[in-house]
């Protein structure tokens, strides 16, 4: 690590560090992301039909906005602990908005294989789940992201897991949360959501790398709303046909599964100039409870409800040149949602008549590990009509760099 | 019947114990080669990268997390060559016997004097390390002192066996000291030899050998040479003649190959570490390859 940026309390550290040591030290980094964006479509227009839009799902705002920024604290304590803060903020319909992102503790070389963690963290679950937004290949999410986990799930909890003492890479793991965050809105105390994973992988030979997961995440919901955290004035309304807006809530038990699979070849394993990554997940939902519509704050109308709905992506991404790197992706989600009163699926915009898809391409210019810059455009079918969205992203990291993570 | 479950479980007894070998993690291919010489069969070592690697840039793919998960001992450069990767398989691995501190956790750069110890590095320097240049293992010197406490880590985390690593610490210590005086001897016509490097990786044989390196063609460590760079390296190197432009065989030779078209001043590949080349095998024969190599130009 080249680049510490070391906290003022670092000088009450025994000035001899070992040079081995390398993390013992707090470190801080903030990450600034900004990002221009064009859509031809009305971006607060934007719907996802089949799916409740929940958590950070949506589109950035037209224009210049503020991305994912990050301050992050990250430390070890007593070589057997470490920790992590992360505040983020980001803007959303014109307003800056602060959030705890991240605060956890997870042990180090417990042995064994066996390492735990406790706090708000990102859960393990996919493969995109647990990466932070400045370290992705797109400015967005992908929709399945977007439709079903409200583009990341994250919550406070508890996670477990184990590496086989095998050649070939596995681990198994289990994470039990409150389940208070979307897409989950479990108010019973205790344990409201639960994940199982499991992640295989290895080489093929010194240039070609794979890894294959398949992860189970369960949740019960108490009148889940979509849109941001619990104010239910923020929450994304629907309109219907007759301009009337509506606000939809879940109640009842979500399951989703879901498998990734990610390969990378670098020339000779050489990943300083040249790789490629194919990576690509697929996301099952089952859910079977109630909608209940509620109008200008009153409770509306209710009906069973089961929903199905499944999706996935798969993107290429070429670093072709030392500094320049290009990305392909496509979308694709569909959905059979089914209730008692098959109207309020059309009121809650979960109708399910329109398979929603989306492709992209992106190219980026990273000069150096803490710089990137990058034009992206989607050719979005969120919806019938075509929104063509342009994006240019930057995004700059003061102080620790990322490691190269798989 | 009895006897011959008896005799099976003997056996699979037995057979456990011959396997039950030190698992060793080695960072770089020069490290898992020490690892060889001083353990001999009595473990396994695996190499992390190839010559053809980058060791700045590597992934902390899935057989790296396995590898870690059941490594007895960990060997590596140190010095932050390895920051990109290596401390996310130490956090991940769950495998307490080779974190910071523990016999398991051997970093070469906490054992040898570093050179070009920066203390301060800003990011406008480029890809350097605070704490000194890591590609360390080019000194034959540096390579003995850390077979040393190599040989001590080996006896503490494999008592049974102390007394076989001892023995092969004293033969490779002592094939060693014959091969650096044969070496030096050899190379003694290199002192003051001028070089052009790719990236400042040579440092420590530069300083063994006399060699005078008067340019990089990278203008600060680890960015790419740039053409406006590799002409100052031009206009140097036609009013000061280098006799060689050294490469790795990891690094891309574009920029070497013109610099040398256009000078006259041939390239050379050094293997770098063991596998560089083919006459590379092991840590003697990196060292022998290397000395002939520069020693077939500067005639």
């Amino acid at each position: 690590m080249s680049f510490h940026g070391k906290l003022a309390f670092v000088s009450i550290l025994p000035a001899a560090i070992s040079v081995s040591q390398l993390h013992a030290e707090p470190q801080a980094s903030i990450v600034v992301d900004g990002i221009i964006s064009s859509y031809s479509q009305d971006p607060e227009e934007y719907r996802l039909p089949g799916f409740q839009l929940g958590g950070e799902a949506g589109l950035h705002d037209e224009g210049w906005s503020f991305g994912h920024n990050e301050f992050a604290v990250s430390g070890e304590i007593g070589g057997i602990l470490e920790g992590q803060f992360t505040g983020v903020m980001h803007q959303h319909e014109g307003e800056q908005e602060f959030e705890l992102e991240e605060l956890w503790l997870q042990t180090l070389g417990l042995g064994q294989g066996v390492t735990l963690k406790a706090g708000r963290f990102f859960s393990d679950i996919g493969y995109l789940n647990n990466t932070h937004p400045h370290a992705w290949d797109f400015v967005d999410a992908p929709l399945i992201y977007r439709g079903i986990l409200g583009n990341q799930y994250k919550d406070n909890g508890l996670q477990g897991s184990w590496i086989a003492p095998t050649e070939t890479y596995l681990r198994l793991g289990t994470e039990a949360f409150t389940g208070s965050e979307f897409p989950f809105d479990y108010d019973g105390g205790g344990i409201g959501s639960w994940s199982l994973f499991a992640d295989i992988g290895g080489d093929f030979d010194v240039s070609h790398s794979w890894q294959l997961g398949i992860s189970h995440l369960w949740g019960e919901s108490n009148d889940r709303f979509g849109g941001h955290g619990h104010d239910h004035g923020e929450s994304h309304e629907v309109e219907d046909a007759y301009g009337e807006e509506h606000l939809p809530a879940f109640t009842g038990d979500s399951s989703i599964a879901a498998v990734d699979f990610v390969y990378k070849w670098a020339p000779d394993g050489n990943y300083k100039e040249r790789f490629f990554k194919l990576q690509m997940e697929y996301m099952y939902r089952r859910e079977d409870g109630r909608i209940d519509l509620f109008h200008d704050g009153a409770f509306e109308e209710s009906s069973p409800y089961e929903g199905r709905q499944q999706g996935g992506y798969i993107q290429g991404n070429y670093r072709f040149l030392p500094h320049w790197q290009g990305s392909l992706r496509y979308d694709l989600l569909t959905s059979s949602n089914r209730a008692v009163n098959a109207e309020i699926l059309e009121e809650a915009g979960l109708e399910s008549d329109y398979d929603p898809w989306r492709i992209g391409g992106a190219i980026a210019w990273v000069p150096n590990e803490y710089t990137t810059l990058r034009f992206q455009y989607n050719h979005d079918r969120s919806q019938p009509r075509t929104d063509h969205q342009f994006f240019v992203q930057f995004i700059y990291s003061f102080g620790a760099h990322g490691a190269h993570q798989f | 019947m009895l006897n011959n479950l008896m005799i099976t479980i003997t056996l699979l007894s037995v057979s456990s114990l011959v396997q039950a070998k030190v698992d060793i993690l080695a960072c770089e291919p020069e490290w898992a080669s020490l690892a060889r010489e001083i353990g001999g069969d009595k473990v396994e070592a695996y190499a992390a990268t190839t010559a053809f690697q980058d060791p700045h840039h590597i992934q902390a793919r899935p057989s790296l997390l396995a590898k870690a998960r059941k490594a007895d001992l960990l060997i590596c450069s140190g010095a932050e060559l390895e920051a990109g990767w290596l401390p996310i398989l130490l956090k991940k691995s769950g495998n307490g016997a080779i974190r910071p501190g523990k016999p398991g956790h051997l970093m070469a750069a906490d054992y040898v004097r570093l050179l070009e110890v920066l203390g301060r590095v800003t990011r406008s320097m480029g890809d350097v390390h605070a704490s000194g240049n890591p590609h360390l293992h080019l000194d034959p010197g540096n390579i003995l002192k850390v077979a040393s406490v190599l040989n001590k880590r080996l006896q503490s985390i494999d008592k049974v066996n102390s007394d076989y690593y001892q023995k092969r610490f004293s033969s490779f210590s002592q094939k060693w000291k014959k091969a650096i005086k044969r070496w030096e001897k050899r190379s003694a016509s290199l002192r003051g030899m001028l070089v052009v490097v790719h990236h400042r990786s040579w440092i420590y044989l530069e300083s063994w050998l006399g060699l005078k390196e008067i340019a990089a063609l990278e203008p600060k460590p680890g960015l790419p040479p740039t053409s406006t760079h590799l002409v100052k390296v031009l206009k140097q190197v036609q009013s000061t003649p280098a006799k060689a432009i050294i490469h790795s065989p990891y690094q891309q030779q574009k920029s070497a190959k013109w610099l040398s078209g256009k000078s006259g001043i041939p390239v050379v590949k050094l293997p770098f570490t063991v596998g560089g080349t083919p006459q590379a095998k092991d840590l003697f024969s990196l060292f022998d390859d290397t000395i002939n190599r520069l020693l077939a130009i500067n005639r």
